[in-house]
This record gives structure tokens, sequence and C-alpha cells, in this order.
């Protein structure tokens, strides 16, 4: 054999995939962190803003974690976007027929539904952090009380709505996000494959039904 | 005419010969190899392990194969396994056992030096072949196994699962991509050889189709090697691919090469037999079924139609093991397959009944399932019974296999001399399509073993002695001959495009298949072979006058391409019928029912026929002309075989 | 007697490279049970060709299921609807009277049709030529048994190289990723002790041509697997991951040094 052309790892599709396991498992990590802290709606507005000021308070570190999740993010959408464009070139001409027999309903909604997260997340973002879109009628976004921002945000019928749809798409990114992470880094031993599926599957629903059940609870009531 | 037969085999102590001769011969100075051009057609094992190996040498190598990759070759079909002389298993296997067991299954028809070089290179095949990452199966000490085959005393097989050829091809595949990417072999895929260019009498180059573009083209070279494969598709149904086909080899013995022991042709006792008219291939199930099932039919012709379970013991002839009581069930294959045909003859074969004859008998697991359980006989042949299942839809573990013997491997095929050169000088045939080492009959697992030997190990040598003391002119594709040979291909594509007839060519090739299979196939008689020598000529002549052929040439056109394989199916039978009715004798494969033992067994004549019928093209094929090498055996001394 | 069944057949008919292509439809009438997929098209075929047609082509070989060469995609599914199944091996008795069936080409662009239901995987071969061997030269091969091999390391070796590079892992993919196909060839190589000293080029130097093919990305859907009439695994897909990561982080890169002998 001569000498092989020096390519490095992100050159290929296999280390693109690399680099989205890696960002992505930052993201999961952001992710479940998030829902920790958010779930502390349910322990009163005390509770939650005491939380909210102690993260601001971190300053630096705040920001520096703030950084590793948006490089993160901003690497985990170029990668895949660099692996779209590929990939759609991959198949011009496509099947009349076409019949899948192993892949699930969260790995074929992959793209579509990192899509909408992406929206979603704008979307979050303006809602919550800043601007503060659609709060309820009346109220008037606040940059420390968060509790009032979240029980008003919530009581905005087509809000929580948009809220659920988008829990649902993360749950499914989440577990094929996480069960392929193991594949793609290439941890996956089939002794454990089927255990790794199952524990993926039911993290993915727990963050889901976590994070639904916040706006949940304020439509309910039972968060007011 | 005797002097063209001369077969260069070295006298002396067998031991060295080969040494001997490859010490005379001449050698190509490796910066010079690269000016050298070698055309190699076919890339089974013979055909890619020798291009890649002339690659590795620096020579400028062509190769070439009808599949759409090389990897695909038939070799890769062999289940079984290869021979080889390692004596790992310590039960008295040597390279002269390998030698004698080759000579003697072969029924003397094969040449001493010849077998003797193979069984010494068996030993550097398995070297190279793990060296290249085959992964032939091992015992738990982490060394390679070795099982017994084809009913060898010894155990001297290796294999990989039930894919060895498989396994093998792959190696030789990677030897030969390697070769490509180094740049010194250039891969023709999909591209056919449809004649070979003969200058001054000197082979320099092959005329080919590109099966894709229907463009014709001469590739013009120092050498070339025919590494094509066997002709058991004359007979329509074989085991062979769809594809294979002896056009290659045919081209080249109507340009000058003599053709070698037409009629030696394999039959394989276990394959699945034909279910219809419609049946496109038949399908090989490894003999070592035979170790454990056991072979029967219906004592009673009026049983045959009815459920085998049904059929009560006394009722049923267990005729392999009634006729040859010490061998049974694991006589050799050329017996079994005769014995098979012969009872189904009488009319006590079972199955479909196919133009008023049932051809099958049962191979029957009941005892054994018995014996030793389901479990052990499913681990035994798991694969084989599932395979069974999904061409049949029945269930062997509850009814009996059903078999019928297929035509398998041709021992026949280009005569060479020593060296693997055809009667046209510069002109190499390898592997199944030459026809130097099984003789008359070929033993399990040795048919990878010659493939490879001739391609790793015997090409490299003798293609640069040649090429080291040829004198070869200048020619390139402008030269007269080359555009002649082009312009024949081109007119012969289009005859058979113009014909305008009504039939198909896989209608005239089932029907040639059906002549040859009945006359020059398990038994032959001079009656029939005179019969099917009458009627060849017909069909040929009907097959130019009311032959259909759609499309056009210059594309993709699977119709043409059958048809003008089968046009040289329909010559070649002539010959393969006309060598069995000259050849008057029985020896291995070939049965002569005249001659016959009183226990029904294959008559030897060697005072009249112990030689080597090599066949010359004139120009009338009706009357091609017999040369003879004589066959000497001066270390394995003729004897009769006796499996009873 | 054999059951017989009438079907209609739509299969995809292109006349070359650059042709749109299209859908045609076929009646196959009186269609044995007994018969292969590949032989009702052989019958359909002889019918085209009587009625002055052209017949539909498609490949095949060995007809045994070893030589990869047949593949066609059969109601949505490649090999058809049997699993460890290649077309060749698929029979009619797995069809009821009245079924129809779409036969399409594997579709991947790094598999252009040539014609109806041929295609040109040669990206498969150049896959291998890139790096898909042990180099060693014939001659140069050391005593068979010097180097003892695991005998779970030499089964698994086997299991990768079942292989028949077939390429319904491709057409399966919604990718048309041939990850599986590369995975398979470097694991049978990269288990084997003989295949250590170029494991790791060899995976950077095939990967590298897989992407240049223009074959999809994996996203680990796994029809691959189920599409392979050899059930190769994607347990093998992992380890081609693991392998590339070493082979680009922690390997050096080869330098060659100039300068011969003497």
């Amino acid at each position: 054999m001569s000498m092989a052309k020096a390519i490095t790892l992100s050159d290929t599709t296999i280390g693109k995939k690399v680099v989205m396991a890696v960002t992505g498992l930052v993201l999961y990590g952001f992710v479940v962190a998030h829902m920790l802290g958010n779930l502390q709606v349910f322990m009163g507005p005390e509770q939650l803003n005491g939380y909210a000021k102690k993260l601001h308070d971190l300053g630096p570190v705040l920001y520096a974690a703030r950084a590793v999740v948006l490089v993160s993010l901003v690497l985990h959408v170029v990668m895949v976007v660099q692996l779209l464009s590929r990939t759609a070139a991959a198949r011009p001409i496509g099947y009349r027929l076409k019949k899948n027999q192993t892949t699930t309903y969260a790995a074929l909604t992959m793209k579509f539904g990192g899509l909408a997260l992406m929206l979603f997340i704008v979307y979050h973002l303006a809602h919550f952090t800043f601007p503060g879109v659609s709060m309820a009628a009346g109220y008037k976004h606040s940059a420390t009380d968060v509790y009032a921002n979240v029980v008003s945000g919530f009581k905005v019928p087509w809000v929580t709505a948009i809220y659920v749809v988008a829990q649902l798409f993360l749950g499914m990114h989440l577990y094929h996000g996480a069960f392929s992470l193991f594949q793609t880094l290439g941890l996956s031993h089939p002794r454990y494959v089927e255990k790794a599926r199952f524990v993926a599957q039911t993290l993915g629903i727990a963050v889901a039904a976590a994070n639904i059940a916040m706006p949940v609870a304020v439509v309910a009531g039972i968060v007011k | 005419m005797q002097s063209r037969l001369d077969s260069k085999a070295p006298s002396g102590p067998i031991e060295t010969r080969w040494d001997r001769h490859r010490f005379g011969m001449k050698l190509v100075n490796p910066a010079n190899r690269r000016k050298y051009k070698i055309i190699v057609v076919g890339t089974g094992l013979a055909g890619g392990a020798g291009a890649a190996s002339l690659g590795e040498m620096g020579y400028n190598v062509l190769s070439f194969c009808y599949q759409d990759s090389p990897r695909r070759a038939h070799s890769i079909a062999a289940q079984g396994g290869i021979n080889a002389a390692k004596n790992y298993k310590n039960d008295g296997d040597s390279i002269h056992r390998l030698f004698y067991d080759t000579v003697k299954g072969g029924d003397f028809r094969a040449r001493e030096s010849n077998v003797h070089r193979l069984a010494e290179l068996s030993v550097n095949i398995i070297d190279q072949c793990v060296a290249q990452g085959v992964p032939f199966a091992r015992e738990y000490g982490g060394l390679l196994d070795n099982r017994s085959f084809g009913g060898a005393q010894v155990s001297r097989t290796f294999y990989a699962r039930g894919q060895t050829g498989q396994q093998l091809l792959l190696g030789a595949y990677q030897a030969l991509a390697r070769q490509i990417e180094a740049g010194t072999v250039k891969s023709f895929p999909r591209t056919e050889m449809l004649d070979v260019i003969v200058v001054d009498g000197v082979a320099r180059g092959i005329v080919t189709r590109d099966m894709v573009s229907g463009k014709v083209e001469a590739h013009v070279a120092d050498a070339v090697v025919l590494a094509t494969g066997g002709y058991g598709n004359a007979f329509f149904l074989s085991t062979n691919a769809i594809g294979c086909n002896a056009t290659a080899v045919w081209r080249a013995h109507k340009k000058g090469a003599f053709f070698a022991n037409p009629c030696f042709t394999q039959i394989h006792p276990t394959c699945i037999p034909a279910g219809g008219d419609y049946q496109s291939k038949l399908t090989l199930m490894s003999e070592s079924l035979r170790n454990d099932g056991r072979v029967w039919v219906p004592k009673s012709a009026g049983d045959c139609g009815r459920d085998p379970a049904e059929i009560a013991e006394k009722d049923r002839d267990y005729y392999l093991e009634r006729l040859y009581p010490s061998f049974g069930n694991l006589v050799p294959r050329d017996i079994a397959s005769r014995r098979a045909k012969m009872v189904c003859d009488e009319g006590r074969g079972v199955g479909t009944e196919l133009e008023g004859v049932r051809r099958g008998v049962y191979l029957d697991f009941r005892d054994s399932i018995k014996r030793l359980g389901e479990a052990k006989i499913r681990e035994r042949y798991g694969n084989l019974f599932e395979m069974y299942e999904r061409i049949t839809g029945e269930n062997p573990y509850k009814t009996p296999m059903r078999i019928y013997p297929a035509s398998h491997y041709t021992m026949g095929g280009l005569w060479v001399d020593y060296n693997l050169m055809t009667t046209i000088p510069g002109c190499f045939a390898a592997g199944e399509a030459n026809f130097s080492d099984h003789g008359a009959n070929r033993l399990g697992a040795s048919a990878l073993m010659q493939g490879l030997a001739d391609g790793y190990f015997v090409l490299p040598y003798v293609l640069g002695n040649y090429l080291a003391s040829a004198k070869l002119a200048s020619v390139d594709e402008g030269h007269i001959e080359v555009k002649k040979a082009v312009a024949d291909v081109e007119e012969r594509i289009e005859k058979l495009l113009s014909i305008g007839g009504e039939r198909t060519p896989d209608s005239f090739h089932r029907e040639l298949g059906n002549i040859i299979w009945n006359n020059c196939g398990m038994a032959r008689s001079a009656q029939g072979l005179e019969g099917a020598l009458a009627r060849i000529p017909a069909l040929r002549e009907e097959f130019w006058q009311n032959l259909k052929v759609t499309g056009t040439g210059e594309s993709l056109n699977q119709t043409l391409e059958k048809a003008g394989r089968v046009a040289d199916f329909m010559e070649l039978g002539e010959l393969m019928c006309r060598d069995a009715l000259a050849r008057d004798e029985s020896c291995g494969c070939h049965y002569r029912e005249e001659h016959v033992t009183e226990e029904g067994e294959a008559a030897r004549n060697d005072s009249e026929y112990q030689y080597v019928a090599a066949w010359e093209h004139t120009g009338d094929l009706s009357k091609p002309t017999l040369h003879k090498e004589a066959l000497e055996f001066e270390y394995v001394l003729p004897v009769a075989r006796s499996y009873k | 007697m054999s059951k017989t069944m009438n079907l209609t057949l739509h299969v995809w008919r292109q006349k070359g490279g650059t042709d749109i292509g299209g859908f045609e439809t076929y009646k196959a009438p009186e269609i044995s049970e007994h018969m292969s997929f590949l032989e009702m098209l052989d019958v359909v075929n002889e019918r085209l060709l009587a009625d002055g047609k052209e017949p539909i082509a498609f490949d095949s070989d060995c007809r045994e299921g070893i030589c990869g060469m047949c593949g066609l995609v059969i109601n949505g599914v490649p090999h058809g609807p049997n699993a460890a199944t290649t077309t060749c091996q698929l029979h009619m008795r797995h069809f009821n009277d009245g079924d129809e069936i779409t036969i399409e080409p594997w579709r991947a662009a790094a598999f252009p049709v040539l014609r109806d239901l041929v295609v040109d995987r040669g990206a498969f071969d150049r896959i291998i030529q890139a790096g898909g061997y042990v180099s060693v030269n014939a001659g140069s091969a050391p005593e068979a048994n010097g180097l003892p091999v695991a005998k779970p390391d030499a089964d698994r070796a086997m299991d990768a190289a079942a292989c028949i590079g077939c390429g319904a892992c491709v057409a399966a993919c919604p990718n048309a990723s041939a990850m599986l196909f590369v995975a398979a060839k470097a694991a049978h190589l990269g288990l084997l002790p003989q295949g250590q000293p170029e494991r790791y080029e060899r995976v950077k130097k095939m990967v590298a041509q897989m992407d240049a093919e223009g074959f999809g990305h994996c996203s680990n859907h796994y029809e691959c697997m189920a599409a392979c009439p050899k059930e190769i695994s994607v347990d093998f897909i992992a380890r081609l991951n693991r392998d590339l990561m070493r082979a680009t982080v922690v390997e050096r890169d080869h330098e060659e040094k100039s300068g011969g002998a003497g």
C-alpha cells in the first residue's frame, strides 16, 4: 500500500457523523440540565427565580457554557447540512415503491424533526429570553421573574400546542440520536445493543414527558 | 503432426521435474517487464490469480471478464474446499499421495508431470491464501482445520464454511484490485472476448465486445492467457453460471488451438432435479450430504408417484448400498451419477415427470436423524437443508430430498503443454479452460487447487520464459490481421442480428443441451453418439436460418450475447460427441455402454486409448483431425478402479 | 400438482444510461410456483422475444445466491420479500395468483442504470481497489500455520467476508449509503492478524473512496442489514467507525522515505 492521502476525520461522512454525535451529546446534556432547571417551576416561584438568579450570577462560567452549547449547535447543524446536501444527490431517482423493514419513525423524521427543533429553538428564545413574544394578553416579559414568564407564556393555548409538538419531536430526536451515538462512536456492542435502545427510548420519552408536563400544568391550572 | 504435440514435460525423477524445469526457463529482467503486454481473459481463480501475479511482477496486464465485476467469476460458487498436501492431520498425507490419488482418480488419463507439479504447489497455495486473509476454518487452538472430502482416505481439504470458492476468489480478486490500483493491471469488466488475433502463427491479441456500448475492439498484446472456465453449459442445464460459455476457447480452437478430451465432462451426483421446462440452471448441493444420507428409489415403478413416507422399508431399493456394499452411498461421483440415471431409465425415478420420465432419486436422512438426532443433522447440514427448502419448498427433515446428477465440471479443454501453452504459440490456457491435470475424472476439492496453482505459481514462470525467448514482431491495431479479426467479429454479430427467424437462442440451446445430455452425458453408446452427430449439424443449420434476435448490436443486448454463445456450443457439442465416439473405451466419466465390466463398471482399454485426444480444427466441422499424445505412467501404475 | 398463477408486472424499462426510462406493464400468465423469480422473468422475456420485442435486461449469473450479480427491488424491497435470500433464490411460491409486482433497479447515483434493471456497481470495485486487500505478493507468504488465529476471530472474519457485493445494502438504505459493504470488507481483513499491518490505512482509503463515489451517509436505519442476503450485521459499521476514528485521530500519517537498497 502506498502512502495514503492524509485525510482528517471531518473530511469523511463518518467523521461528520462523529462530530454530530459528540456535539449531540453536549446538546443532550444541555437539554437535560435545562429540563432539570425548569422543573423547579413545580417547586414554586422562589425556587425557580432563585435558581435563575444563581445561574446569572455565575457570570463568565455561564457565558462559557452557553458558548459551548452554541458552538455545538452550530457544528451539529453545519455537519447535518453538509451531510444532507451530499445525500440528497446520492439517490437522484427514487423508487416508485419502497418498503422499509427495520427503520423507526424516529429515525425517518430526524431531518424534518431537526429542522422543526431549530425553528422551535429560535421561537423559544424569542418567547422566554428576548424579547419575550406571545405572552398572555396584558403581561410584559420580565428579565428576572422567570416564574411569571412561564405561567403567562403558557396560558396561550396555541403556544402550549407548539411546545407540546416540539417536545414530541425532541423526544424522538433524542431517542434516535442517543441510540445512534453508540453506533457512530463505535461503542455499540451486540451484547448491549438492545439495552442501549431501551435506555435511549426511555430517556427520550422521559425528557419529552417532563418538558410537556410544564406547559400542560400551566394550562391545567396546576402551576399558576 | 505428432511433433506438434510436444508436451515439453520434463523427464527424470518426478520430485524435481518442476524445479529443474523452472531453472531451465528464461527470465525477463524486472525493468523490462512493463514493456510486455499480457492479456488475461477471465477473472476466476486461474485468471484472477494469474493477472494479479503477473501484475505484481511488473508486467503490463489487461484483464477481461464478462461479469460486471471480476469478483463474480463462477469459481465463487465452489462450496466444498481445496486440497493441499500439508499433512496437518498427521494422517499420512504427502505430496506423493496427493499426486497418486489425483492420477488414479483421473483414471490414468492425465499427465504425470503436471499432476505432480499440482500436488507440489498445493502447499504454497494455502500459505498464499492465508496471507491474503482468506478466513479458512480453524480449530480452537487457532490452527487450520481440515476435513476429508470426496471419499479421500486422508483429511487434506481446507475450507471456509460452505463458501470456499467464494473466499479464495475474493483473495485473488483483492490481489487483482491491488494491482489495478498500482496501475499494472487494467480491468475490463462487462467485456466479452469474441476472437483471438493470430499474426504469423502467434497469438497477438483478442477482439472484444463491450457488452454495454456494443463496441467491438482489438487489444494487441505479446501473449494471451485464456482462463475462461469450462464448457459445461453445452448441456444447457448445468451447475455453471448462466453466463459461463465456451466462446473464448472455441474461438481459439478455430484459430489453431487443439481441443483435448472434449468428451471428459464430470457429472455431479447431488444436484436438485429440474422442476419444469422453465428450468434455467441446476443447483449443486455439497456431496458431503452422502455421508449421512441414504440413496434409494422404490423397488417397483408403480410406487414412484407415491408419498415416500408411505413406501415401506421392504419396498425401497437402496441401490448403492446393494451394489457397492463396502463404499455404499460414498462411491465416486461418476458411479453414483450413472447408477441414478440407470434406475431412472428403468422407470423407478421419483419427483416431477418431465417428458414422460421422473428424473430423481431420494436422498433420505430419516435414519441419520433417528440415530443422531435432528440437532446433529442440522449442525452438519443446516445451511444445505435450508437451501434445498428455499428452492423446492420441501422440508428435508420431514421428507427425503430428491437429487439427480447434473453437468458440473469439464476435465477436457484446450490442449496445453507443460508450460500451459496451447498449440497457438503465445496463447496459454489455465484452470478449467485447459485439460491438463484431472484426466478423465476430477477429484473433489481439486478444481480450486488447479486454478490457483496455474494462476499464482505456474503462469508467472511460463509467461516470462515465453516472452524472454519469443521474437515478436511489432503489431498494432492497424495490422491487417488485426483489422481482419475485428471485421470478422463484426460480420458475425451482424449475421446473428439479421437472420430474422422465429426461434430464440434459449430454445436452440435447450434442444442442443438435450441432445448432448442424452447421448454424451452419463452414458454414451456408438449408436447414440452417431445419432447426435447427425442431429447437431442439422440443428446448427436451423440455428443459422431461423434464429431470432431483437435489438441492436450497439447496446446492452443479452439476447445477442446468448446467441453468440449458443452458436459456439453448437460446434463444440459436435466435437464432444465426436471425441466420445472416437474414444471406444470407458474411462472415468466417459462411460461407453459397449465397454463395461461384468459388474457394470467402466472398462478401460489402456493398450489402445492411453492417450490424450487432441483435436485440430480443419475448417470442416465434420472432419477435425485427431492427434494423440501418448501418456506414460512411471510412478502410478495403471490399475482398475474398484469400489465394490 | 403444482400451482400456477397469473401476475401483472410493472417493470422499469430504460434503453440506456442517458434515456429517461419509465414503467411498462406486462402480463405474466401461467407462472409455476416452482419457478425462481428470474426464471419467471426468463419466461416473460421468451414471450417478449417471440413477439419481436426487446426482452427485459437484468443481471444474473450463478443463480445460486453467491455471485452477487442479481438484484432487483421487488415490491419495494431489495431482493424481494424473503429474508436472507437473493433475487435468484426467491421462488414464485411466495407470490399469489393475481399479484401485481413492481420491479425496479437498484437506485443510487453511484450505481447508474445501464439498461432496464441493470446497474453499474463499479464503485464497489473501486472501493476495494482503494485498499480492500492485504498487500502480499504471490510467493512471499509464510507457512500458513505459522500464525494462529483465534477461532472466534476467524469466525467473525468469515461472517463479514460472506458479503457477496450485490449492493442491496445501498439499494435499501434511505440515504443510499454503502457503509455496510465497506464495513464488512474492512472488518473481514481487520479482524485477522494478516490484515493488521495495513488496518488503519486501509480503512482511511476505503472510506475516502466510498465518499468520493457519491454514496450517502449512514444514519442508522439498519435497512441495509434487513436487505442483506447474507445477513451481515451492522456491528461491523460500529467497528468501521471506531477504526476510522483511530486511523485519523490517533495513528500517525505514514510518510515514505526516499532511497533504495545499496
